[in-house]
Protein backbone atom coordinates (compact mmCIF):
# COMPACT_ATOMS: atom_id res chain seq x y z
CA UNK A 1 0.00 0.00 0.00
CA UNK A 2 2.74 2.38 1.02
CA UNK A 3 4.76 1.55 -2.06
CA UNK A 4 1.83 2.26 -4.31
CA UNK A 5 1.52 5.80 -3.01
CA UNK A 6 4.97 7.33 -2.86
CA UNK A 7 5.82 10.09 -0.43
CA UNK A 8 6.10 13.56 -1.86
CA UNK A 9 9.83 13.97 -1.49
CA UNK A 10 10.82 10.49 -2.61
CA UNK A 11 11.27 10.20 -6.33
CA UNK A 12 9.56 7.33 -8.04
CA UNK A 13 11.50 5.66 -10.84
CA UNK A 14 9.28 5.51 -13.89
CA UNK A 15 7.58 2.24 -14.74
CA UNK A 16 8.16 0.73 -11.32
CA UNK A 17 4.64 -0.61 -11.06
CA UNK A 18 3.92 -3.42 -13.45
CA UNK A 19 0.49 -2.95 -14.93
CA UNK A 20 0.19 -6.18 -16.82
CA UNK A 21 -0.09 -4.51 -20.25
CA UNK A 22 3.11 -5.87 -21.70
CA UNK A 23 2.79 -9.47 -20.65
CA UNK A 24 -0.87 -9.51 -21.67
CA UNK A 25 -0.01 -8.23 -25.11
CA UNK A 26 2.67 -10.86 -25.52
CA UNK A 27 0.21 -13.54 -24.51
CA UNK A 28 -2.37 -12.38 -27.01
CA UNK A 29 0.30 -12.21 -29.70
CA UNK A 30 1.30 -15.86 -29.52
CA UNK A 31 -2.29 -16.99 -29.14
CA UNK A 32 -3.30 -14.97 -32.18
CA UNK A 33 -0.68 -16.67 -34.32
CA UNK A 34 -1.98 -20.07 -33.27
CA UNK A 35 -5.54 -18.92 -33.87
CA UNK A 36 -4.65 -17.70 -37.35
CA UNK A 37 -3.12 -21.08 -38.17
CA UNK A 38 -6.29 -22.86 -37.04
CA UNK A 39 -8.54 -20.46 -38.92
CA UNK A 40 -6.52 -21.00 -42.11
CA UNK A 41 -6.55 -24.75 -41.60
CA UNK A 42 -10.32 -24.81 -41.15
CA UNK A 43 -10.75 -22.66 -44.28
CA UNK A 44 -8.58 -25.05 -46.32
CA UNK A 45 -10.50 -28.07 -45.02
CA UNK A 46 -13.91 -26.50 -45.70
CA UNK A 47 -13.08 -25.26 -49.19
CA UNK A 48 -11.10 -28.37 -50.11
CA UNK A 49 -13.82 -30.59 -48.65
CA UNK A 50 -16.47 -28.74 -50.64
CA UNK A 51 -14.43 -29.16 -53.80
CA UNK A 52 -13.98 -32.90 -53.22
CA UNK A 53 -17.62 -33.50 -52.24
CA UNK A 54 -19.07 -31.51 -55.14
CA UNK A 55 -16.88 -33.45 -57.59
CA UNK A 56 -17.43 -36.82 -55.87
CA UNK A 57 -21.23 -36.54 -56.03
CA UNK A 58 -21.04 -34.90 -59.44
CA UNK A 59 -23.25 -32.00 -58.35
CA UNK A 60 -24.23 -30.08 -61.49
CA UNK A 61 -22.58 -26.65 -61.88
CA UNK A 62 -25.92 -24.86 -62.06
CA UNK A 63 -26.70 -25.94 -58.50
CA UNK A 64 -23.32 -25.23 -56.92
CA UNK A 65 -20.09 -25.00 -58.87
CA UNK A 66 -16.93 -26.27 -57.12
CA UNK A 67 -14.67 -23.61 -55.53
CA UNK A 68 -12.01 -24.11 -58.21
CA UNK A 69 -14.50 -23.25 -60.96
CA UNK A 70 -15.60 -20.14 -59.04
CA UNK A 71 -11.98 -19.07 -58.57
CA UNK A 72 -11.29 -19.61 -62.26
CA UNK A 73 -14.37 -17.59 -63.21
CA UNK A 74 -13.33 -14.84 -60.81
CA UNK A 75 -9.92 -14.56 -62.46
CA UNK A 76 -11.29 -14.79 -66.00
CA UNK A 77 -14.22 -12.40 -65.54
CA UNK A 78 -12.55 -9.92 -63.23
CA UNK A 79 -11.52 -7.42 -65.94
CA UNK A 80 -15.11 -7.46 -67.19
CA UNK A 81 -16.48 -7.11 -63.66
CA UNK A 82 -14.20 -4.23 -62.75
CA UNK A 83 -16.38 -1.42 -64.24
CA UNK A 84 -19.39 -2.91 -62.46
CA UNK A 85 -17.46 -3.05 -59.21
CA UNK A 86 -16.64 0.62 -59.73
CA UNK A 87 -20.33 1.43 -60.31
CA UNK A 88 -21.33 -0.41 -57.13
CA UNK A 89 -18.65 1.37 -55.12
CA UNK A 90 -19.77 4.76 -56.48
CA UNK A 91 -23.37 4.07 -55.45
CA UNK A 92 -22.34 2.72 -52.10
CA UNK A 93 -19.93 5.49 -51.15
CA UNK A 94 -22.05 8.33 -52.49
CA UNK A 95 -25.22 7.00 -50.88
CA UNK A 96 -23.51 6.08 -47.63
CA UNK A 97 -21.64 9.39 -47.50
CA UNK A 98 -24.81 11.40 -47.98
CA UNK A 99 -26.95 9.25 -45.68
CA UNK A 100 -24.37 8.98 -42.91
CA UNK A 101 -23.63 12.73 -42.94
CA UNK A 102 -27.30 13.63 -42.70
CA UNK A 103 -27.83 10.95 -40.06
CA UNK A 104 -24.91 12.18 -37.96
CA UNK A 105 -25.90 15.82 -38.15
CA UNK A 106 -29.54 15.02 -37.38
CA UNK A 107 -28.52 12.89 -34.41
CA UNK A 108 -26.24 15.61 -33.01
CA UNK A 109 -28.86 18.33 -33.43
CA UNK A 110 -31.93 16.40 -32.40
CA UNK A 111 -30.47 15.04 -29.16
CA UNK A 112 -29.92 18.60 -27.93
CA UNK A 113 -33.69 19.02 -27.69
CA UNK A 114 -35.47 16.05 -26.10
CA UNK A 115 -38.84 17.26 -27.37
CA UNK A 116 -37.70 17.52 -31.00
CA UNK A 117 -36.24 14.06 -30.62
CA UNK A 118 -39.54 12.65 -29.41
CA UNK A 119 -41.33 14.14 -32.40
CA UNK A 120 -38.80 12.92 -34.95
CA UNK A 121 -37.92 9.45 -33.65
CA UNK A 122 -41.04 7.60 -34.89
CA UNK A 123 -40.27 8.65 -38.47
CA UNK A 124 -36.68 7.56 -38.16
CA UNK A 125 -37.88 4.23 -36.80
CA UNK A 126 -40.17 3.80 -39.80
CA UNK A 127 -37.22 4.56 -42.09
CA UNK A 128 -35.06 2.05 -40.23
CA UNK A 129 -37.59 -0.75 -40.35
CA UNK A 130 -38.88 -0.25 -43.89
CA UNK A 131 -36.73 -2.06 -46.46
CA UNK A 132 -35.67 0.81 -48.69
CA UNK A 133 -35.36 -1.67 -51.54
CA UNK A 134 -39.15 -1.52 -51.79
CA UNK A 135 -38.88 2.11 -52.85
CA UNK A 136 -36.48 1.47 -55.72
CA UNK A 137 -39.11 0.91 -58.46
CA UNK A 138 -40.73 4.17 -57.43
CA UNK A 139 -37.38 5.99 -57.38
CA UNK A 140 -36.59 4.62 -60.84
CA UNK A 141 -39.90 5.96 -62.15
CA UNK A 142 -39.01 9.36 -60.79
CA UNK A 143 -35.23 9.50 -61.39
CA UNK A 144 -34.65 7.12 -64.29
CA UNK A 145 -32.14 4.28 -64.59
CA UNK A 146 -28.92 6.11 -63.65
CA UNK A 147 -27.05 6.29 -60.37
CA UNK A 148 -29.52 8.64 -58.74
CA UNK A 149 -32.26 6.25 -57.56
CA UNK A 150 -29.64 3.82 -56.27
CA UNK A 151 -27.73 6.48 -54.37
CA UNK A 152 -30.97 7.72 -52.84
CA UNK A 153 -31.94 4.19 -51.81
CA UNK A 154 -28.53 3.59 -50.21
CA UNK A 155 -28.71 6.93 -48.40
CA UNK A 156 -32.19 6.10 -47.15
CA UNK A 157 -31.03 2.71 -45.92
CA UNK A 158 -27.80 3.85 -44.26
CA UNK A 159 -28.82 7.28 -42.92
CA UNK A 160 -31.50 6.30 -40.41
CA UNK A 161 -29.35 3.42 -39.18
CA UNK A 162 -26.48 5.82 -38.51
CA UNK A 163 -28.84 8.38 -37.04
CA UNK A 164 -30.51 6.06 -34.55
CA UNK A 165 -27.23 4.66 -33.22
CA UNK A 166 -25.48 8.02 -33.13
CA UNK A 167 -28.45 9.49 -31.27
CA UNK A 168 -28.08 6.77 -28.65
CA UNK A 169 -24.45 7.85 -28.34
CA UNK A 170 -25.17 11.57 -28.14
CA UNK A 171 -27.89 10.96 -25.57
CA UNK A 172 -25.33 9.49 -23.18
CA UNK A 173 -24.66 12.83 -21.56
CA UNK A 174 -22.57 12.75 -18.46
CA UNK A 175 -23.39 15.90 -16.52
CA UNK A 176 -20.21 15.65 -14.44
CA UNK A 177 -18.02 15.60 -17.57
CA UNK A 178 -19.90 18.50 -19.11
CA UNK A 179 -19.60 20.38 -15.81
CA UNK A 180 -15.87 19.67 -15.87
CA UNK A 181 -15.56 21.34 -19.26
CA UNK A 182 -17.80 24.21 -18.21
CA UNK A 183 -15.73 24.79 -15.08
CA UNK A 184 -12.85 25.70 -17.39
CA UNK A 185 -15.08 28.02 -19.36
CA UNK A 186 -15.67 25.70 -22.34
CA UNK A 187 -18.02 26.97 -25.05
CA UNK A 188 -21.00 24.98 -26.30
CA UNK A 189 -18.97 24.01 -29.35
CA UNK A 190 -16.01 22.90 -27.25
CA UNK A 191 -18.30 20.84 -25.07
CA UNK A 192 -19.66 19.21 -28.21
CA UNK A 193 -16.29 18.38 -29.76
CA UNK A 194 -14.38 17.55 -26.59
CA UNK A 195 -17.04 15.79 -24.52
CA UNK A 196 -20.20 14.82 -26.37
CA UNK A 197 -18.63 13.66 -29.62
CA UNK A 198 -15.91 11.44 -28.13
CA UNK A 199 -18.46 10.01 -25.71
CA UNK A 200 -20.80 9.18 -28.61
CA UNK A 201 -18.03 7.84 -30.85
CA UNK A 202 -18.34 4.13 -29.97
CA UNK A 203 -22.06 4.18 -30.81
CA UNK A 204 -21.44 6.30 -33.90
CA UNK A 205 -19.00 3.69 -35.18
CA UNK A 206 -21.53 0.92 -34.58
CA UNK A 207 -24.08 2.97 -36.54
CA UNK A 208 -21.64 3.59 -39.38
CA UNK A 209 -20.77 -0.09 -39.59
CA UNK A 210 -24.37 -1.28 -39.67
CA UNK A 211 -25.27 1.56 -42.00
CA UNK A 212 -22.50 0.60 -44.42
CA UNK A 213 -23.55 -3.05 -44.48
CA UNK A 214 -27.22 -2.10 -44.97
CA UNK A 215 -26.09 0.31 -47.67
CA UNK A 216 -24.27 -2.48 -49.49
CA UNK A 217 -27.35 -4.74 -49.33
CA UNK A 218 -29.60 -1.99 -50.62
CA UNK A 219 -27.11 -1.01 -53.31
CA UNK A 220 -26.92 -4.53 -54.72
CA UNK A 221 -30.68 -4.96 -54.49
CA UNK A 222 -31.27 -1.68 -56.30
CA UNK A 223 -28.85 -2.77 -59.02
CA UNK A 224 -30.72 -6.03 -59.46
CA UNK A 225 -33.93 -4.09 -59.97
CA UNK A 226 -32.46 -1.15 -61.85
CA UNK A 227 -30.59 -3.11 -64.50
CA UNK A 228 -27.82 -1.97 -66.84
CA UNK A 229 -24.76 -1.81 -64.59
CA UNK A 230 -23.36 -2.65 -61.17
CA UNK A 231 -22.51 -5.95 -59.50
CA UNK A 232 -26.16 -6.54 -58.60
CA UNK A 233 -27.04 -6.32 -62.24
CA UNK A 234 -24.31 -8.87 -63.04
CA UNK A 235 -25.95 -11.26 -60.59
CA UNK A 236 -29.30 -11.13 -62.45
CA UNK A 237 -27.56 -11.37 -65.82
CA UNK A 238 -25.36 -14.36 -64.90
CA UNK A 239 -28.18 -16.24 -63.21
CA UNK A 240 -30.50 -15.71 -66.18
CA UNK A 241 -27.79 -17.19 -68.38
CA UNK A 242 -27.14 -19.94 -65.82
CA UNK A 243 -23.46 -18.93 -65.64
CA UNK A 244 -23.12 -20.21 -62.13
CA UNK A 245 -19.33 -19.99 -61.61
CA UNK A 246 -19.48 -16.33 -62.71
CA UNK A 247 -22.53 -15.76 -60.52
CA UNK A 248 -20.70 -17.06 -57.48
CA UNK A 249 -17.59 -15.10 -58.42
CA UNK A 250 -19.71 -11.93 -58.06
CA UNK A 251 -21.08 -13.20 -54.76
CA UNK A 252 -17.47 -13.67 -53.64
CA UNK A 253 -16.62 -10.06 -54.52
CA UNK A 254 -19.67 -8.83 -52.63
CA UNK A 255 -18.89 -10.79 -49.50
CA UNK A 256 -15.30 -9.56 -49.60
CA UNK A 257 -16.64 -6.01 -49.81
CA UNK A 258 -18.84 -6.65 -46.79
CA UNK A 259 -15.95 -8.10 -44.83
CA UNK A 260 -13.68 -5.20 -45.76
CA UNK A 261 -16.31 -2.74 -44.53
CA UNK A 262 -16.69 -4.65 -41.30
CA UNK A 263 -12.95 -4.93 -40.67
CA UNK A 264 -12.46 -1.25 -41.53
CA UNK A 265 -14.91 -0.08 -38.88
CA UNK A 266 -13.66 -2.69 -36.45
CA UNK A 267 -10.13 -1.32 -36.77
CA UNK A 268 -11.29 2.29 -36.49
CA UNK A 269 -13.21 1.32 -33.37
CA UNK A 270 -10.20 -0.44 -31.93
CA UNK A 271 -8.07 2.64 -32.47
CA UNK A 272 -10.52 5.35 -31.38
CA UNK A 273 -13.15 3.74 -29.18
CA UNK A 274 -11.28 1.04 -27.29
CA UNK A 275 -11.44 3.09 -24.08
CA UNK A 276 -14.97 1.88 -23.56
CA UNK A 277 -14.27 -1.83 -23.17
CA UNK B 1 -26.20 44.11 -0.35
CA UNK B 2 -24.05 41.27 0.88
CA UNK B 3 -20.80 42.33 2.48
CA UNK B 4 -17.75 40.13 2.79
CA UNK B 5 -16.06 39.66 6.12
CA UNK B 6 -12.70 41.36 6.39
CA UNK B 7 -9.87 38.96 5.50
CA UNK B 8 -12.19 36.24 4.22
CA UNK B 9 -11.28 34.65 0.93
CA UNK B 10 -14.76 33.36 0.21
CA UNK B 11 -17.97 34.64 1.71
CA UNK B 12 -21.21 32.75 1.30
CA UNK B 13 -24.16 34.99 2.08
CA UNK B 14 -27.67 33.63 2.56
CA UNK B 15 -27.17 31.04 -0.15
CA UNK B 16 -30.30 29.13 -1.18
CA UNK B 17 -30.83 26.86 -4.17
CA UNK B 18 -34.01 25.29 -5.44
CA UNK B 19 -34.35 22.64 -8.15
CA UNK B 20 -37.96 23.18 -9.12
CA UNK B 21 -39.91 22.43 -5.95
CA UNK B 22 -36.95 20.90 -4.18
CA UNK B 23 -35.09 23.19 -1.82
CA UNK B 24 -31.56 21.79 -1.78
CA UNK B 25 -29.88 24.35 0.47
CA UNK B 26 -31.33 27.26 2.43
CA UNK B 27 -29.85 30.36 3.98
CA UNK B 28 -26.27 29.15 4.10
CA UNK B 29 -23.88 31.77 5.43
CA UNK B 30 -20.22 31.33 6.29
CA UNK B 31 -16.75 32.60 5.43
CA UNK B 32 -13.61 30.80 4.38
CA UNK B 33 -10.45 32.36 5.70
CA UNK B 34 -7.49 33.01 3.42
CA UNK B 35 -5.15 29.99 3.09
CA UNK B 36 -7.23 27.85 5.40
CA UNK B 37 -8.82 24.46 4.93
CA UNK B 38 -12.52 24.31 5.67
CA UNK B 39 -14.36 21.00 5.63
CA UNK B 40 -18.07 20.59 5.15
CA UNK B 41 -19.72 17.43 6.43
CA UNK B 42 -23.37 16.48 6.27
CA UNK B 43 -25.70 13.63 5.43
CA UNK B 44 -25.80 12.58 1.80
CA UNK B 45 -28.32 14.49 -0.27
CA UNK B 46 -28.18 17.52 2.03
CA UNK B 47 -26.89 19.77 -0.72
CA UNK B 48 -23.11 19.70 -0.33
CA UNK B 49 -22.43 19.33 -4.05
CA UNK B 50 -25.08 21.95 -4.79
CA UNK B 51 -23.32 24.37 -2.45
CA UNK B 52 -19.88 23.66 -3.88
CA UNK B 53 -21.03 24.03 -7.47
CA UNK B 54 -22.50 27.41 -6.56
CA UNK B 55 -19.18 28.40 -5.00
CA UNK B 56 -17.36 27.38 -8.19
CA UNK B 57 -19.74 29.38 -10.37
CA UNK B 58 -20.94 26.25 -12.18
CA UNK B 59 -24.52 27.11 -11.37
CA UNK B 60 -26.25 30.12 -9.89
CA UNK B 61 -28.07 30.43 -6.59
CA UNK B 62 -31.79 30.98 -6.13
CA UNK B 63 -31.06 33.31 -3.22
CA UNK B 64 -27.94 34.86 -1.80
CA UNK B 65 -24.44 35.31 -3.12
CA UNK B 66 -20.96 33.87 -3.17
CA UNK B 67 -18.19 36.44 -2.91
CA UNK B 68 -14.56 35.85 -3.80
CA UNK B 69 -12.40 38.59 -2.28
CA UNK B 70 -15.59 40.62 -1.98
CA UNK B 71 -16.58 40.17 -5.65
CA UNK B 72 -19.74 38.24 -6.50
CA UNK B 73 -19.14 35.04 -8.46
CA UNK B 74 -21.30 34.82 -11.56
CA UNK B 75 -19.65 32.03 -13.51
CA UNK B 76 -16.61 29.74 -13.62
CA UNK B 77 -13.68 31.70 -12.24
CA UNK B 78 -10.01 31.19 -13.16
CA UNK B 79 -8.94 31.55 -9.52
CA UNK B 80 -11.17 28.66 -8.47
CA UNK B 81 -10.28 25.02 -9.10
CA UNK B 82 -12.79 22.24 -8.64
CA UNK B 83 -12.01 18.60 -7.89
CA UNK B 84 -15.05 16.51 -8.66
CA UNK B 85 -16.72 13.70 -6.79
CA UNK B 86 -15.08 10.58 -8.25
CA UNK B 87 -12.07 11.44 -10.38
CA UNK B 88 -14.15 12.47 -13.40
CA UNK B 89 -11.34 11.79 -15.85
CA UNK B 90 -12.22 11.57 -19.54
CA UNK B 91 -11.81 7.86 -20.32
CA UNK B 92 -10.79 8.44 -23.96
CA UNK B 93 -7.77 10.52 -22.95
CA UNK B 94 -4.61 9.28 -21.34
CA UNK B 95 -3.44 10.68 -18.04
CA UNK B 96 -1.41 13.57 -19.45
CA UNK B 97 -4.10 14.45 -22.00
CA UNK B 98 -6.54 14.60 -19.10
CA UNK B 99 -4.27 16.91 -17.15
CA UNK B 100 -3.85 19.16 -20.18
CA UNK B 101 -7.60 19.30 -20.86
CA UNK B 102 -8.16 22.63 -19.03
CA UNK B 103 -5.33 24.24 -20.97
CA UNK B 104 -6.76 22.95 -24.21
CA UNK B 105 -10.17 24.39 -23.40
CA UNK B 106 -8.61 27.72 -22.47
CA UNK B 107 -6.38 27.61 -25.57
CA UNK B 108 -3.32 28.35 -23.46
CA UNK B 109 0.15 26.94 -23.71
CA UNK B 110 0.47 24.59 -20.73
CA UNK B 111 3.02 25.34 -18.03
CA UNK B 112 4.81 22.03 -18.51
CA UNK B 113 7.47 22.63 -15.87
CA UNK B 114 4.79 23.10 -13.21
CA UNK B 115 2.70 20.21 -14.51
CA UNK B 116 5.67 17.84 -14.57
CA UNK B 117 6.54 18.93 -11.06
CA UNK B 118 2.98 18.21 -9.87
CA UNK B 119 2.87 14.85 -11.65
CA UNK B 120 6.12 13.94 -9.95
CA UNK B 121 4.96 15.18 -6.56
CA UNK B 122 1.84 13.04 -6.56
CA UNK B 123 3.81 10.00 -7.75
CA UNK B 124 2.35 9.70 -11.23
CA UNK B 125 5.62 10.09 -13.09
CA UNK B 126 5.97 7.32 -15.67
CA UNK B 127 2.20 6.91 -15.98
CA UNK B 128 1.60 9.87 -18.29
CA UNK B 129 0.51 7.77 -21.26
CA UNK B 130 -1.67 5.33 -19.30
CA UNK B 131 -5.40 5.38 -19.92
CA UNK B 132 -7.63 6.06 -16.89
CA UNK B 133 -8.96 2.49 -16.84
CA UNK B 134 -5.39 1.26 -16.38
CA UNK B 135 -5.01 3.32 -13.20
CA UNK B 136 -6.20 2.60 -9.67
CA UNK B 137 -8.87 4.79 -8.09
CA UNK B 138 -6.26 6.60 -6.03
CA UNK B 139 -4.11 7.32 -9.08
CA UNK B 140 -7.12 8.60 -10.98
CA UNK B 141 -8.00 10.95 -8.16
CA UNK B 142 -4.40 12.16 -7.95
CA UNK B 143 -4.51 12.88 -11.68
CA UNK B 144 -7.70 14.85 -11.22
CA UNK B 145 -6.09 16.87 -8.43
CA UNK B 146 -3.12 17.63 -10.68
CA UNK B 147 -5.57 18.66 -13.41
CA UNK B 148 -7.20 21.13 -11.02
CA UNK B 149 -3.88 22.40 -9.60
CA UNK B 150 -2.18 22.78 -12.97
CA UNK B 151 -3.87 26.14 -13.53
CA UNK B 152 -2.60 27.37 -10.15
CA UNK B 153 -5.99 28.22 -8.68
CA UNK B 154 -5.79 30.09 -5.39
CA UNK B 155 -9.02 28.46 -4.20
CA UNK B 156 -9.48 24.70 -4.44
CA UNK B 157 -12.94 23.21 -3.98
CA UNK B 158 -12.95 19.45 -3.43
CA UNK B 159 -16.17 17.45 -3.57
CA UNK B 160 -15.83 14.19 -1.62
CA UNK B 161 -12.66 13.51 -3.58
CA UNK B 162 -11.75 10.32 -1.74
CA UNK B 163 -15.21 8.94 -1.03
CA UNK B 164 -14.68 5.97 -3.32
CA UNK B 165 -11.23 5.03 -2.03
CA UNK B 166 -10.28 2.43 0.56
CA UNK B 167 -9.28 3.62 4.02
CA UNK B 168 -5.52 3.25 3.51
CA UNK B 169 -5.40 5.04 0.20
CA UNK B 170 -7.62 7.68 1.68
CA UNK B 171 -5.21 8.42 4.54
CA UNK B 172 -2.34 8.72 2.08
CA UNK B 173 -4.41 11.07 -0.03
CA UNK B 174 -5.25 13.20 3.00
CA UNK B 175 -1.57 13.61 3.74
CA UNK B 176 -1.06 14.49 0.08
CA UNK B 177 -3.70 17.23 0.27
CA UNK B 178 -2.09 18.68 3.38
CA UNK B 179 1.32 18.73 1.71
CA UNK B 180 -0.07 20.32 -1.41
CA UNK B 181 -1.77 22.90 0.76
CA UNK B 182 1.48 23.63 2.62
CA UNK B 183 3.31 24.02 -0.69
CA UNK B 184 0.77 25.98 -2.71
CA UNK B 185 -0.95 27.93 0.07
CA UNK B 186 -4.33 27.67 -1.54
CA UNK B 187 -7.61 28.14 0.24
CA UNK B 188 -9.33 24.76 0.33
CA UNK B 189 -12.98 23.87 0.81
CA UNK B 190 -13.23 20.15 1.32
CA UNK B 191 -16.48 18.21 1.28
CA UNK B 192 -16.47 14.80 2.87
CA UNK B 193 -18.66 12.41 4.75
CA UNK B 194 -15.71 11.20 6.80
CA UNK B 195 -15.51 13.11 10.08
CA UNK B 196 -12.01 11.77 10.67
CA UNK B 197 -10.87 13.12 7.32
CA UNK B 198 -12.46 16.49 8.07
CA UNK B 199 -10.73 16.77 11.43
CA UNK B 200 -7.37 15.60 10.09
CA UNK B 201 -7.35 18.17 7.29
CA UNK B 202 -9.20 21.24 8.39
CA UNK B 203 -8.89 24.44 10.32
CA UNK B 204 -12.66 24.45 10.61
CA UNK B 205 -15.46 21.95 10.16
CA UNK B 206 -18.95 23.02 9.11
CA UNK B 207 -21.85 20.66 9.69
CA UNK B 208 -24.78 20.91 7.31
CA UNK B 209 -28.24 19.81 8.36
CA UNK B 210 -30.22 17.38 6.24
CA UNK B 211 -32.07 18.80 3.27
CA UNK B 212 -32.54 21.68 2.91
CA UNK B 213 -28.93 22.05 3.98
CA UNK B 214 -28.25 24.78 6.53
CA UNK B 215 -25.14 25.39 8.61
CA UNK B 216 -26.03 23.77 11.92
CA UNK B 217 -22.60 23.84 13.56
CA UNK B 218 -19.20 25.38 12.96
CA UNK B 219 -16.23 23.93 14.86
CA UNK B 220 -12.67 25.25 14.89
CA UNK B 221 -10.07 22.48 14.78
CA UNK B 222 -7.24 23.86 16.89
CA UNK B 223 -4.86 20.88 16.82
CA UNK B 224 -1.31 21.59 15.58
CA UNK B 225 -0.22 20.34 12.16
CA UNK B 226 0.81 17.92 10.90
CA UNK B 227 -1.70 15.91 12.87
CA UNK B 228 0.00 12.78 14.05
CA UNK B 229 -1.59 9.43 14.81
CA UNK B 230 -1.35 10.38 18.50
CA UNK B 231 -3.22 13.63 17.94
CA UNK B 232 -5.86 11.83 15.91
CA UNK B 233 -6.26 9.28 18.70
CA UNK B 234 -6.46 11.94 21.43
CA UNK B 235 -9.35 12.61 23.77
CA UNK B 236 -9.97 16.04 22.15
CA UNK B 237 -10.33 14.59 18.67
CA UNK B 238 -12.58 11.86 20.04
CA UNK B 239 -14.82 14.44 21.71
CA UNK B 240 -14.99 16.63 18.61
CA UNK B 241 -15.81 13.60 16.48
CA UNK B 242 -18.66 12.69 18.80
CA UNK B 243 -20.06 16.20 18.83
CA UNK B 244 -20.10 16.28 15.05
CA UNK B 245 -21.70 12.84 14.99
CA UNK B 246 -24.29 14.02 17.46
CA UNK B 247 -25.05 16.99 15.21
CA UNK B 248 -25.45 14.77 12.19
CA UNK B 249 -27.47 11.98 13.73
CA UNK B 250 -29.22 14.24 16.25
CA UNK B 251 -28.42 11.76 18.98
CA UNK B 252 -28.51 13.63 22.28
CA UNK B 253 -27.18 10.65 24.16
CA UNK B 254 -23.95 10.79 22.17
CA UNK B 255 -23.71 14.52 22.78
CA UNK B 256 -24.12 13.97 26.50
CA UNK B 257 -21.40 11.34 26.42
CA UNK B 258 -19.08 13.76 24.67
CA UNK B 259 -19.61 16.57 27.14
N1 LIG C 1 -29.62 19.07 -11.13
C1 LIG C 1 -30.49 18.70 -10.20
N2 LIG C 1 -31.82 18.71 -10.45
C2 LIG C 1 -32.71 18.35 -9.50
N3 LIG C 1 -32.38 17.94 -8.26
C3 LIG C 1 -31.07 17.91 -7.94
C4 LIG C 1 -30.07 18.27 -8.89
N4 LIG C 1 -28.85 18.14 -8.30
C5 LIG C 1 -29.11 17.70 -7.04
N5 LIG C 1 -30.43 17.57 -6.83
C6 LIG C 1 -31.07 17.17 -5.56
O1 LIG C 1 -30.69 18.10 -4.58
C7 LIG C 1 -30.38 17.45 -3.36
C8 LIG C 1 -28.98 17.76 -2.95
O2 LIG C 1 -28.08 17.14 -3.84
P1 LIG C 1 -26.50 17.22 -3.69
O3 LIG C 1 -26.10 18.65 -3.64
O4 LIG C 1 -25.90 16.40 -4.77
O5 LIG C 1 -26.29 16.55 -2.26
P2 LIG C 1 -24.97 15.94 -1.60
O6 LIG C 1 -23.80 16.35 -2.44
O7 LIG C 1 -24.94 16.53 -0.23
O8 LIG C 1 -25.14 14.47 -1.54
C9 LIG C 1 -30.63 15.97 -3.60
O9 LIG C 1 -31.90 15.65 -3.12
C10 LIG C 1 -30.56 15.82 -5.09
O10 LIG C 1 -31.41 14.78 -5.52
MG1 LIG D 1 -22.39 15.22 -3.47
Amino acid sequence: MRDAIPEFNKSQPGGGVGLSGVSLAAGTGTRTRKEIAIILLVAVVVIGGLEVLLRWFEVPHYILPPPSAIAAALVKEFPLLLPHLRDTLICLFAGFGIGASIGLILAAVVTQKPFVEKVITPYILILVTTPMLALVPLLILRFGFGYTPRIIAVALAAGPMVMINAATGFRRTDSAKIALARSYGASVLQIFWKIRAPMALPMILVGLMIGAIFGLLTCVGAEMVGGGFGLGNRLTTYSSMINMPEFFAVIMILSIMGIVLYVLFFLIGKKWASWET
Amino acid sequence: MAVATEGARLSIRGAGKRYGDLQAIADVTFDVGRNTILSIVGPSGCGKTTLLWSMSGLHGLSEGQVLLDGQAITGPHPEIGLVFQEANLLPWRNLMQNILFPWEVKRQKPDMAWIDHLVDRVGLKGFETRMPRELSGGMQQRASIVRALSLRPSVLLMDEPFGALDAFTREEMNRLVEEIWLETKTTIVFITHSIEEAIFLSDRVLVLSKRPGRVMADYPVPFPRPRSLETMASREVFDLTNRIKADIYGQTSLRAAAE
